[in-house]
């Protein structure tokens, strides 16, 4: 039976976590040195790091099960975007998906994309701390406290700007309304989820929407957003089949790497 | 665009080892709830507290520096108030 414990199926899991991790990490990251305000640049670059470090883990266990010789650098720097497992959301520029190319990050994308990735990776990881994998286990314990925290943050962010002022409104439910499509594709299940799940590691992602949208639902209602409409659309990041941004994201983040293969600090 | 600035807070640590809050720098948020979470972010990065105090900059009273003289030179000439001039008993070694 697939998805049994060092199974392809289930380093294709821990890879698509940690991919998540990584790619909206790196998203994060480049807010530093630009954000709204002083506090919220550190802010973003926590969060950034505190994702950072769980892909750092995921890629070490995953290279561990792999017994291939790949660390965590190489799978990190070392792989073209259709070896990528992290779900479209998360490579998304930070202008918008309307906007993209835009110079400016625009703060209610971020807001709303991180209230969304924050909520999903609370339930995610939760359920994933009684995994039969014991060092995902614990992986996940130690980021359900780290994404407890950024659910917090972008709460209170989409709270504020949601129930603002008229323009940060507007702003916000755009973002939303823009971000909501790409939402359906993390919570798809398919054959690598199942087969792990069967064994105990890993969960069916589908599983997690409702408590999912019991958590979103309220915050959006407080922040007088209005939950936009399911769509038929279903994004392909964590098959691999990305959107045109995740090349120029992991060309700026891994040119270091490959210009120098093997540089150390 | 608004561009009003946010107010200012105080940020108050208390350290793992500490039992009082000291003051650590300042900080601007809207309110004082997004003053703690900032403030967690800003000054707290490196394990520097376990618990944060926040207050608004214009609720403290300071002394003014043109009264430092009057306020606390008076003092200079009191050595008498340190107890640097009290014997110790033999059995006090370690005070």
């Amino acid at each position: 039976m697939a998805g049994h414990y060092g199974s392809s199926e289930h380093i294709e899991y821990l890879l698509r976590l940690g991919d998540n991790a990584l790619v909206l990490g790196q998203r994060l990251a480049e807010w530093c040195g630009h954000g709204p305000a002083l506090e919220e640049d550190v802010a973003m670059a926590n969060i950034a790091l505190d994702l950072i470090g769980q892909a750092r883990l995921l890629y070490a266990h995953a290279g561990r099960l792999e017994d291939c010789g790949r660390d965590e650098d190489a799978i990190a720097y070392l792989r073209d975007p259709p070896e990528y497992r992290n779900a479209t959301l998360a490579e998304l520029p930070n202008s918008g998906v309307a906007s993209a190319g835009a110079a400016q990050g625009d703060y209610a994308v971020t807001t709303a994309r991180n209230l969304i990735f924050a909520s999903y990776h609370c339930e995610g990881w939760r359920a994933l701390a009684t995994s039969s994998d014991r060092d995902l286990a614990a992986i996940a314990a130690k980021s359900l406290k780290e994404a407890r925290y950024h659910l917090r943050h972008a709460s209170d962010w989409t709270i504020r700007l949601g129930d603002g002022t008229e323009a940060s409104h507007r702003r916000m439910q755009r973002a939303l309304d823009s971000l909501w499509p790409y939402t359906h594709e993390l919570f798809e299940t398919d054959a690598v989820e199942t087969a792990v799940a069967h064994h105990g590691i890993g969960i069916e992602s589908a599983s997690l929407r409702p408590s999912w949208l019991a958590i979103v639902r309220p915050i959006l209602t407080e922040a007088t957003l209005a939950i936009p409409g399911d769509t038929a659309f279903r994004s392909t990041g964590k098959l691999g089949r990305h959107s045109e941004h995740l090349g120029y994201l992991l060309a700026e983040m891994q040119s270091l790497a490959r210009a120098y293969p093997g540089a150390q600090w | 665009m608004n561009r009003t600035e946010w107010p200012l807070w105080e940020v108050f640590i208390r350290s793992r080892q500490g039992l009082e809050h000291k003051h650590c720098g300042s900080l601007h948020a809207a309110d004082a709830k997004q003053a703690i979470q900032m403030a967690r972010d800003v000054y707290t990065r490196r394990q520097e507290g376990v618990s944060i105090w926040v207050v608004a900059s214009n609720a403290i009273t300071a002394s003014d520096p043109d009264d430092k003289e009057a306020l606390f030179d008076p003092m200079a000439d009191k050595i008498y108030r340190h107890p640097t001039f009290y014997e110790l008993p033999e059995e006090l070694k370690h005070m």
